[in-house]
This record gives structure tokens, C-alpha cells and sequence, in this order.
């Protein structure tokens, strides 16, 4: 892994949405460093909020902040931020429809030593089935940084997830995110992949694996995993006649399953899944982890291999 | 603040728990006992002059805010919401019902007046402190009330909230127990004692106050004398029965959840009725 972890973007962009004027706040629970709030801490001390290590109340306070007209930014690790208060999530955010956006850091595996009570890999799927919650999971610092900005700027809950570790840069600086479109990064013609987060990255080498062996790879970043480009996916799928789907998250219910249901309704292709298979985590270094899982770009290419191996001919 | 005046809010107050028991038995279902408790303290907060508020303006940005955190007593909200004027009184009728602005438990998209969603226990406080900084950032000198049940104190939420609003001096947030002492199993003290209420918020640095909770003028005192407080959260624990001002579910924990048959619900009203001097009331 080399490049800016997504994380980094988290305290700068709160500290820029404010000089331009934006009413944000940020709630933290113990873990601001680690989150990079701490910047938005120190350039605007009375618009950050230490709630200690106190998850549901972290979430409770920021709805509070949201009602009273802010825009609410929360942190804290993805697994702590989302399962230790998802009733507050859900019954207070999401049912009130209030301005929290949740941007916890250290999702996925690639969390690394802290092992597998850290990584998470469930909260794709648990912030998407809340009705009016956008999910969106940037694949590299500029990504994440614009992901913050439109969340802050648009009304209504949102989940941004990002990560510990240095990505591969993908995007330019000064990339917009637009909610609700996927990315064509690469044009293909045998393959479709789509990813998210630290996957795009993967995905994108994967291509090249796969150019060295004859086989054309169409790579998609749907960054925006709710609301889902069903129409750039759906088309895609058309055009390659396969599709893998490729996330540092559980293979039930989060990019795979989005995906899964979009072409189960639109366009049935072959289909296959990288990601991680119904297991916790470990131990290890990141990229080992990558490894472990099934995740690397390595895996992508051979996924793709099967999905192409199941067409029709 | 508009003026106190004793007899206009216990008219008020008995009108609203005519209204609660009413309205439950149209439902057939909700939460008389806890409604019926708070009835004297939410009628002092809407009539008595301790919320700034206007009906007619459910938005207006200096308005005190309230939070009823124990969010199955939404009939007493909804009561008291009606008879201030936020909505028309035909509503009451549609509680629980299909198509209804009036959910089984407050839902702020659908309900004028109601500031935020509640249902689910514990999270009401969290909320308040949230208002609280917001006020705060904002210069503005409004106050939020947060309304809680005693039972709901064994939620731990309520506890690190009640420690953030003592670490962030907000001398802006009141919260109210309804202190009835039961809950749906039984009373609070078999079900997990609660222990000294008064004493554990005062070790987590808030201001303690005391009142009989079906006394209009003590529970006014208190909150104005909450209200002065600075430098610290304030709550005032209100001594209530559950089920006030209805014989046969004084006190009664069978009561928390359930609807009057056809035949209690006019017992009840009668009961009621003796309370109520309309001329008391302004239509």
C-alpha cells in the first residue's frame, strides 16, 4: 500500500467545509487522532465535542447538534460507530431523517494488528438497510475528501467509510463526487469489475493481470453503494456478459449483495464475489491481510476468470 | 415566560388526561399509565410558563425545546400538543392509526411540535445535550427540557449522557424524571433497582431538585430554580404515580401498556371530569 490513507481527508475537510462557511461540528469518542478530527479540533475547539468512550451517546449528541440546525459529523472506528449504536442510528438519525453524517475510520482488514475484534466488515450492510441512509465508500484520499464535502452539503444521513492505510492515489485532487453514480475507470469488454474503497486499487491492477493474458477487464468504482448506479453497472454487464464484485467487507450484504440484487433485476450475468467470506478477521499486516482473504489483486483476476468461464457461449 | 396560574394548568392538565384516556381507547392500545403520570409535569412545562414556545410558529429558532425521551408516553405529548394548538384536536381520534400524524411513538416527520423522533429508551438526554450545544454555539438563551421515565434510568445512554452534561457545563439542559416507580414487569426497585436517583445524578455534577410531581406550583418552582442554575445541568425528580387521576389504574403496573375497555374508559372520564372547571380553561 503506499499513498494517503482515506482517514487523512476526515479533519482537513471538516476544517475547510468551516472556512468556507459550512455550520459543521464534529462528535468524537476518544479516538480523535486516530481519526484525524483532531485537526478540526484544534482550528475550531468549540465545534468539536469529546463524548469519551461513549459510542451511543457520541451518535445521540451529534442528532442533537443535527436538530438544532448543525451539520453533525461523527467518527470513532467503523466497528464501534456503527454496531455499538445502530439503535441510535436507526431510531434517532435515520427515523428523524436528521444532518448526521458517520465517517468512522479503521473499517476493513486492512485495520491490521488490532485483529479481528477492529475490522470491520459488517457495516456496509448494516448502514445500508436503513432507509434514507446514502453509503458511500471513497477509494482514495481526493475520493474520500469529495465524498465529505457532498455529504456535508446534502441533506439527510449519511455513512462514509473510510480506512487506516495508505491507498493507491485514483482519483485528482479536486475530484466531485456525485451521489449515486459509479465511475467507469477503465473501458473492457470481457469483464466487468466493480469495487469500492481500497478494492478500486485492486481492481485496476487486476485489469493489468488480466491484459497480460487476452482477457479486456471494464473496471467500475461505485463508490456510491446507496444510492447504486443500477444503470452504469446494469449497462456494463451487458456490454461484458460478467461481473465480479470486489470489497474489503463481507461478502453478505454489502457492495457484492448491492450489486447481486441490481443485476438479478436488470441484467443476469455470471457473477462472482471477492471479498471477505463469512469470517472475522486477524492479526497481521494489511497487506498480508489482502492476502489471507482472497482479497488481492490476484484473486480479482481469478474471479473474473470464473465469471468469464460461466458465460453462455 | 407567560404568567403561572395554578387552577389554568390543572384544567389543563385534567383535560389532557381525558384526552390520553380517550384517545387510547379509540387506539386500543398505548401507554395510559406513564402518560397519566406525567400529565401535571407536561401540562406545567406547555401552560404553566416554563417552555417558550408558539404553536403557531412550531419553528421559531428561540423556542425552548422538548424532548420526550420516555416516547411511549406520546399521548401526553400529543395531548398537550392539541390542546396548545400545533394541531387540530380531530387528530387525537387517529392515534396508532393508519395514515396518522399521531404514531404510536413520536415521530417528528409526521407531528407538529414534536422536536425529534423518540420510542427507543435512553437516547432522549443525548439528544437534549446535542440541542444544548447547538443553543449554545448559537448565542441563543433557549433551554431544553428532557423528559424521562425512572425505568429508563437502567438504560446506560442515559448515564453517558448525564456525564457529558456536567463535563460541558450545560446549565441550558433540564432534565425531569417521572419518577413513578414502575415499569412493565413490575416496579422499578424488583425489576433493577435505580437506587438513590437524586444522589447518582448529583455524583455525576448535576444540580438535584425534588418535587411532588402532581403539584403544578412545586414542579414551576423547581424548574425555575433549574433554570437559574449555571455552570451545571440541572434535574428536577418529580415523585408521580403511575396512572394518576384514574382510580382503577393507580399505581398499577398492568396499567403501563394497555387500553380501557369501552366500559373503564367512562368510568375514567367521569372520574376525570370531576377535575375539570371548564371555565377555568380558555376554548
Amino acid at each position: 500500500m503506499s499513498g494517503r490513507a482515506t482517514r487523512e481527508a476526515f479533519g482537513e475537510t471538516l476544517v475547510e467545509l468551516a472556512v468556507e462557511g459550512i455550520d459543521v461540528v464534529a462528535v468524537d469518542a476518544d479516538l480523535s487522532k486516530s481519526t484525524t478530527t483532531a485537526k478540526f479540533a484544534s482550528a475550531y475547539p468549540d465545534r468539536f465535542f469529546n463524548v469519551g468512550i461513549a459510542e451511543q451517546n457520541m451518535i445521540g449528541t451529534a442528532a442533537g447538534l443535527a436538530v438544532a440546525g448543525k451539520v453533525a459529523f461523527t467518527g470513532s472506528f467503523a466497528v464501534f460507530a456503527t454496531g455499538r449504536a445502530y439503535d441510535q442510528i436507526r431510531n434517532t438519525v435515520c427515523y428523524s431523517e436528521l444532518d448526521v453524517k458517520l465517517a468512522p475510520t479503521h473499517s476493513g482488514v486492512t485495520v491490521g494488528p488490532d485483529g479481528g475484534s477492529h475490522q470491520m466488515l459488517e457495516d456496509i450492510a448494516l448502514m445500508r438497510v436503513l432507509p434514507g441512509m446514502r453509503v458511500l465508500v471513497p477509494a482514495d484520499y481526493n475520493a474520500a475528501k469529495a465524498a465529505i464535502r457532498v455529504a456535508a452539503k446534502t441533506p439527510g444521513p449519511f455513512y462514509i467509510r473510510l480506512g487506516r492505510a495508505g491507498v493507491p492515489q485514483v482519483y485528482e485532487d479536486g475530484f466531485e463526487f456525485e451521489i449515486g453514480r459509479a465511475n467507469v475507470l477503465r473501458d473492457g469488454w470481457d469483464v466487468t469489475l466493480v469495487a469500492c474503497g481500497l478494492m478500486v486499487s485492486q481492481a485496476l491492477a487486476a485489469a493489468e493481470i488480466l491484459t497480460e493474458a487476452g482477457i479486456s477487464a471494464e473496471v467500475i468504482d461505485a463508490a456510491s453503494i446507496k444510492p447504486l448506479d443500477v444503470e452504469t453497472i446494469a449497462a456494463s454487464a451487458a456490454k461484458t456478459g460478467a461481473v465480479v464484485a470486489c470489497e474489503e467487507h463481507s461478502i453478505i450484504g454489502g457492495l457484492g449483495s448491492a450489486v447481486a440484487e441490481a443485476l438479478g433485476e436488470n441484467q443476469p450475468v455470471p457473477f462472482r464475489r471477492v471479498g471477505v467470506r463469512d469470517v472475522f478477521g486477524t492479526s497481521g499486516d494489511g497487506d498480508e491481510l489482502l492476502e489471507h482473504f482472497g482479497l488481492a489483486a490476484g484473486h480479482v483476476a481469478e474471479a473474473a476468470r470464473g465469471a468469464i468461464g460461466a458465460k453462455v457461449r | 415566560m407567560a404568567a403561572f396560574d395554578l387552577k389554568l394548568v390543572q384544567a389543563k392538565a385534567a383535560r389532557m388526561r381525558r384526552d390520553i384516556v380517550e384517545m387510547i381507547a379509540s387506539a386500543g392500545s398505548g401507554h395510559p399509565g406513564g402518560s397519566l403520570s406525567a400529565a401535571d409535569i407536561v401540562a406545567t412545562l406547555y401552560f404553566g410558563g416554563a417552555l417558550t414556545h408558539d404553536p403557531a410558529r412550531p419553528d421559531w429558532s428561540e423556542r425552548d425545546r422538548f424532548v420526550l425521551s420516555k416516547g411511549h408516553a406520546a399521548p401526553v405529548l400529543y395531548a398537550a400538543l392539541a390542546e396548545a394548538g400545533y394541531f387540530s384536536r380531530d387528530h387525537l381520534k387517529t392515534l396508532r392509526k393508519l395514515g396518522s400524524i399521531l404514531q404510536g411513538h413520536p415521530d417528528c416527520k409526521k407531528t407538529p411540535g414534536v422536536e425529534v423522533s423518540t420510542g427507543s429508551l435512553g437516547q432522549g438526554l443525548s439528544i437534549a445535550n446535542g440541542i444544548a450545544l447547538g443553543l449554545r454555539l448559537d448565542h441563543s438563551p433557549a433551554r431544553v427540557y428532557c423528559l424521562l421515565g425512572d425505568g429508563e434510568l437502567q438504560e446506560g445512554q442515559v448515564w453517558e449522557a448525564a456525564m457529558f452534561a456536567a463535563h460541558n457545563n450545560l446549565s441550558n439542559v433540564t432534565a425531569i424524571v417521572d419518577h413513578n416507580g414502575l415499569q412493565i414487569d413490575g416496579a422499578c426497585d424488583d425489576v433493577l433497582s435505580v437506587g438513590d436517583i437524586d444522589r447518582k445524578f448529583s455524583a455525576f455534577g448535576w444540580q438535584v431538585f425534588e418535587a411532588d410531581g402532581h403539584d403544578p406550583s412545586a414542579i414551576i418552582d423547581r424548574l425555575d430554580e433549574a433554570a437559574s442554575i449555571k455552570g451545571a445541568p440541572s434535574v428536577v425528580v418529580c415523585r408521580t404515580v403511575k396512572g394518576k387521576g384514574v382510580s382503577f389504574m393507580e399505581g398499577l403496573c398492568d396499567w403501563h401498556g394497555k387500553a380501557p375497555s369501552a366500559e373503564q374508559t367512562v368510568q375514567a372520564c367521569d372520574e376525570i371530569a370531576t377535575l375539570i372547571d371548564e371555565s377555568e380553561v380558555a376554548l
